[in-house]
């Protein structure tokens, strides 16, 4: 029984992860059509900045915790919104160029940070808590397992908040589901697409951080191996719907802990056998609306 | 892509010297594609035309060169390791030859039949990996054993293709992606010691002919590479101005159309999706031969995206952009590794140090300069350069290459 | 072909005047050197078969397809503007099919739509009371009608120099045929209408002026009365036979109330 509370909740840290990344690249699909490869590169400079500031300025400190994850957040909204800026907005409609555009800069951006970092990974440490564990029903959890789970819901209440009580979030709502009838209405959706970039790059920073401690280093590698997944968990969890990907993300990585410990380490495998699933018999995901 | 050729398996040596770098259009001249029509997506239309004459027969001119080759003593300073007869040189040019035909079967994929794949690595993992398993687990010679191996990624393209084609767009290069990705992380996990995880898989060459072992033998290799481009272009050539292969352009461009007319756009897209895992796996067999071993990077993902740069810089839908982009990104990957570890640049002060000692930064730079501002690829540059040049007007109807990526869409 | 101007004296300027107005959906040429104005007041129809291309000169009017040819609003040039600068310059768009957006609610769709800085609530609200009531409905949820009210009422929230209306009573009942046809006519009270319709009875009931679309192209344009009771041009520009035209197209099976 302790075995499975670990895993379940080890799935639900991960799943945590998973949402931050997903949540931006399915608002990011939904409302503009782009599939974000570089939003990975935004979860590592999250993840690198959040480190350098712990660096410096000592690591064993709550506080200074806290301000990793806003620099991290903040690190990665500015990178997400100079990309959109400068890069996806000249590419207005032609979604392939963009993803392409998004691919060029997610090689560029992570032999940049080879360059700048290291190709090795970093070992980082976090407030001393983290590495305790807590006992739930005779499970022992790592603590930083529920931090990841606090700020992920954290940030799904503060995003569904801000898409259904604020007049950008019923703008980027009502394009996901009809853009083109936005810009019948008279509205610029171009500011909603650096926005929800920009809310997107700030979900993955901070998921870089948080990633950082759940997996206990930083390379340049790490965005690029979460982005997968998360990419997974936005097919499977429906194109353009947040709620969509924090059910899919849950159920992704809890699906893929079990996995690998019942059934040999298959858990990526399993994964992606859910996918197909999915796809053959509801393409357009749990929640997703049908093309 | 790191083509090994500077510290491979074999040890062979290299020596770059990090001087300046050919155009693409000089890679142009020396492939005899100088009399092709540049890179205008072509329809294959068959017909004998006195500017097709004479585009065969500087292409075969080209051909006949790179035969020769290994015989000759050409010096290419910053772009050959040394002259032609070399076997750096040879490995180098066969590595290009190599990427240049899988770049072509990722055009019949892309360019041809709109299919925007991020799992082509798969099935060119698939050829490296098969091959090797098969040869270090069976005692059986190289043909059958190439045979086998055929017949797995035959089955595996097919099984993969139909779920993967239940979508299109952007969900279908996700889905793709997600399957090389099983295959990659199956690979890395090295189950029974059989793939070698992070280290790879040596050749093992008992029951291999052996003109095709060692490093006197290199130049058996770069003919053999050079076969296998040859056989691609002629294959992708003939699919193209297939009925199939017209029938996947119709697709491409509206469905709908294709659809009414009573054909299974489904099937054609399929058989394109198998017959071009199939070429890439044979190439891969082939790489497998050249290396004289597996490498977990034949499988990844930064293999799909690596074929997929070097189409677009070449230019979408364009045969010769494939095989342009195919050597130009190969020959620049290496040199810019070359330079990355030259004393100049080591040199440099740290913020032009840093970018510059990343190859993949600079590609990928350049990769999205080409996509913001040069969309035709190089092909499509140096094409409507000449057609400035000779004054034509427009481009017969057939669709540009942003166009084709938008069909994919 | 009869023009307007040979039967009135010297009108105001048009409120929309279009020239060689051409237009192109994935490859096809959906629109063809259409060319006509829309006077300052009352309702002009825009008529013709079923894929003639009259969703598309709208979609074309307020860019929401690719364009060549002129386009002026009040005088003003808008041809090369993004669709929602256009908007913003004072259109009101009543698409066909409605596209209210149907995750949001009634009242969400309502204020979505406003752009003024004092936008007509009390006229929307005194228009359309049921929707006042069904405020916190969401719009996916409405009937047919209901969603073309929102879809109406979206338009008339803001002070407009032109409404667009493509096809409002599409799939609708009689009864609320006869709602919508009553609300349009209300509005045309303060500003012009393009309205493109298919029902001849609402037109006959609504349009002053008349601009019939054939293959893409302008083949009549004059009073709409005229064009009504003539037989021959309905039959040879609309396909249908004169009882149909005065008597209103008939109503789909389960149109919805």
């Amino acid at each position: 029984m302790s075995t499975v509370i670990l895993l379940l909740f080890t799935g639900l840290g991960l799943g945590a992860l998973y949402f931050l990344v997903a949540a931006g690249l399915s608002l990011i699909y939904g409302l503009m059509g782009v599939l974000n490869f570089a939003h990975g590169a935004f979860l590592t400079l999250g993840a690198f900045t959040g480190w350098e500031i712990a660096r410096r300025a000592g690591s064993d400190n709550w506080g200074i915790f806290l301000l990793s994850l806003i620099i991290g957040a903040a690190a990665g909204a500015a990178f997400a919104a100079f990309t959109e800026f400068v890069l996806i907005r000249r590419l207005y409609q032609r979604h392939i160029e963009q993803v392409l555009i998004t691919l060029g800069l997610s090689l560029a951006t992570v032999a940049l940070f080879d360059g700048i970092w290291g190709t090795d990974p970093v070992y980082i440490q976090g407030p001393a808590w983290f590495k305790d564990t807590t006992d739930i029903l005779g499970a022992r959890i790592p603590n930083d397992r529920f931090v990841c789970i606090v700020a992920a819901v954290m940030v799904l209440l503060a995003l569904v908040y801000f898409l259904k009580k604020t007049r950008y979030g019923m703008i980027i709502r009502a394009g996901v589901e009809n853009r083109s009838m936005v810009t019948a209405l008279g509205i610029d959706v171009r500011k909603a697409f650096t926005l929800v970039f920009t809310i997107g790059g700030a979900a993955a920073g901070l998921g870089g951080v948080l990633a950082s401690h759940y997996f206990g280093y930083v390379s340049p590698m790490l965005g690029g191996s979460l982005l997968i997944f998360a990419f997974i968990v936005t097919v499977i969890g429906g194109l353009g719907s947040l709620t969509g990907a924090a059910i899919a993300a849950v159920a992704v990585a809890v699906l893929q802990q079990f996995a690998n410990f019942y059934l040999g380490g298959t858990g990526d495998f399993v994964v992606v056998l859910a996918l197909a699933l999915v796809l053959l018999f509801r393409p357009s995901g749990l929640l997703g609306r049908t093309a | 892509m790191t083509t090994d050729t500077d510290t491979n398996s074999t040890g062979r040596p290299a020596v770059g010297s990090g001087a300046t770098l050919p155009t693409g259009k000089r890679r142009t001249g020396r492939r005899g594609a100088g009399g092709a029509p540049g890179g205008a997506p072509d329809t294959g239309r068959p017909g004998i035309t006195g500017r097709r004459l004479a585009a065969w027969a500087a292409g075969l001119a080209g051909v006949l060169l790179l035969v020769l080759l290994p015989l000759l003593n050409i010096s290419l300073p910053g772009v050959l390791p040394g002259p032609s007869y070399t076997p750096g040189s040879l490995q180098l040019l066969a590595m290009c030859m190599l990427m240049a035909a899988a770049a072509l079967t990722y055009h019949l994929l892309l360019g041809v039949a709109g299919l925007l794949s991020f799992g082509h690595a798969l099935y060119f993992g698939a050829g490296v990996y098969g091959l090797a398993i098969i040869l270090q687990n069976l005692d059986i010679p190289l043909l059958p054993a190439m045979g086998l191996t055929l017949l797995v990624v035959i089955v595996l393209a097919h099984v993969v293709g139909s779920i993967s084609l239940r979508v299109s767009g952007i969900p279908f290069a996700m889905v793709t992606l997600a399957f090389a990705q099983a295959g990659s992380v199956i690979v890395g996990r090295n189950p029974d010691g059989k793939t070698g995880g992070d280290e790879g898989l040596t050749l093992r060459t008992d029951n291999l002919p052996d003109f095709l072992v060692g490093v006197v033998n290199t130049r058996n290799l770069y003919w053999l590479a050079l076969a296998v481009l040859v056989a691609v272009f002629v294959i992708v050539t003939w699919v193209q101005s297939s009925r199939a292969g017209h029938a996947a352009a119709a697709v491409r461009e509206n469905e709908l159309r294709v659809r009414v007319l009573g054909l299974q756009p489904y099937l054609v897209k399929l058989l394109i999706f198998v017959l071009s895992a199939i070429l890439v796996s044979v190439i891969g067999m082939v790489f497998l031969l050249l290396q004289s071993g597996a490498i977990p990077r034949a499988i990844s993902s930064d293999l799909t995206i690596t074929l997929l740069v070097m189409v677009v810089l070449g230019g979408v839908g364009s045969r010769w952009g494939a095989v342009i982009g195919g050597v130009f990104y190969t020959i620049l990957d290496q040199r810019l590794t070359a330079l990355a570890n030259s004393e100049a640049v080591r040199s440099l002060p740290d913020i032009l140090r840093v970018p510059l000692s990343e190859p993949l930064f600079i590609l990928g730079t350049l990769f999205i300069l080409v996509v913001l501002f040069l969309p035709g690829g190089l092909a499509g540059t140096a094409e409507r350069l000449g057609r400035r040049r000779r004054g034509r007007a427009g481009n017969g109807g057939a669709e540009t290459p942003r166009e084709i990526l938008e069909d994919a869409a | 072909m009869s023009t307007a101007a040979e039967h009135r004296p010297a009108e105001a300027a048009p409120i929309l005047r279009v020239e060689g107005l051409s237009a192109r959906i994935a490859g096809q040429q959906v629109v063809e050197d259409v060319s006509f104005t829309v006077p300052a007041t009352g309702i002009t129809a825009l008529l013709g078969r079923n894929g003639v291309g009259k969703t598309s000169t709208i979609k074309a009017i307020i860019g929401l397809i690719d364009r060549t040819g002129v386009v002026e609003l009040a005088g003003e040039r808008i041809e090369k503007e993004a669709t929602f600068k256009i908007i913003q310059r004072g259109v009101g768009y009543v698409p066909e099919d409605r596209e209210v957006f149907s995750g949001l609610t009634v009242a969400e769709n309502l204020r979505l739509a406003e752009r003024d800085a004092s936008p007509r609530r009390q006229l929307v609200e005194e228009l359309f009371p049921d929707l006042l009531a069904r405020a916190g409905q969401m719009a996916g949820t409405l009937s047919g009608g209901q969603q073309q009210m929102v879809s109406l009422a979206r338009a008339l929230l803001n002070t407009n120099k032109i409404l667009l209306v493509d096809e409002p009573t599409k799939g609708l009942a009689p009864k609320i045929v006869g709602e919508v046809a009553d609300t349009l006519a209300e509005a045309a009270k303060t500003v012009p209408i393009l309205l493109v319709e298919q029902n001849l009875h609402v037109v006959r009931q609504l349009a002053e002026g008349a601009v019939v679309l054939s293959g893409g192209r302008v083949v009549h344009t004059g009073r709409a009365l005229d064009f009504l009771d003539d037989a021959g041009l309905i039959h040879r520009h609309l396909g249908v036979s004169t009882d149909a035209a005065s008597h209103g197209d008939p109503v789909e099976k389960g149109a919805a109330l």
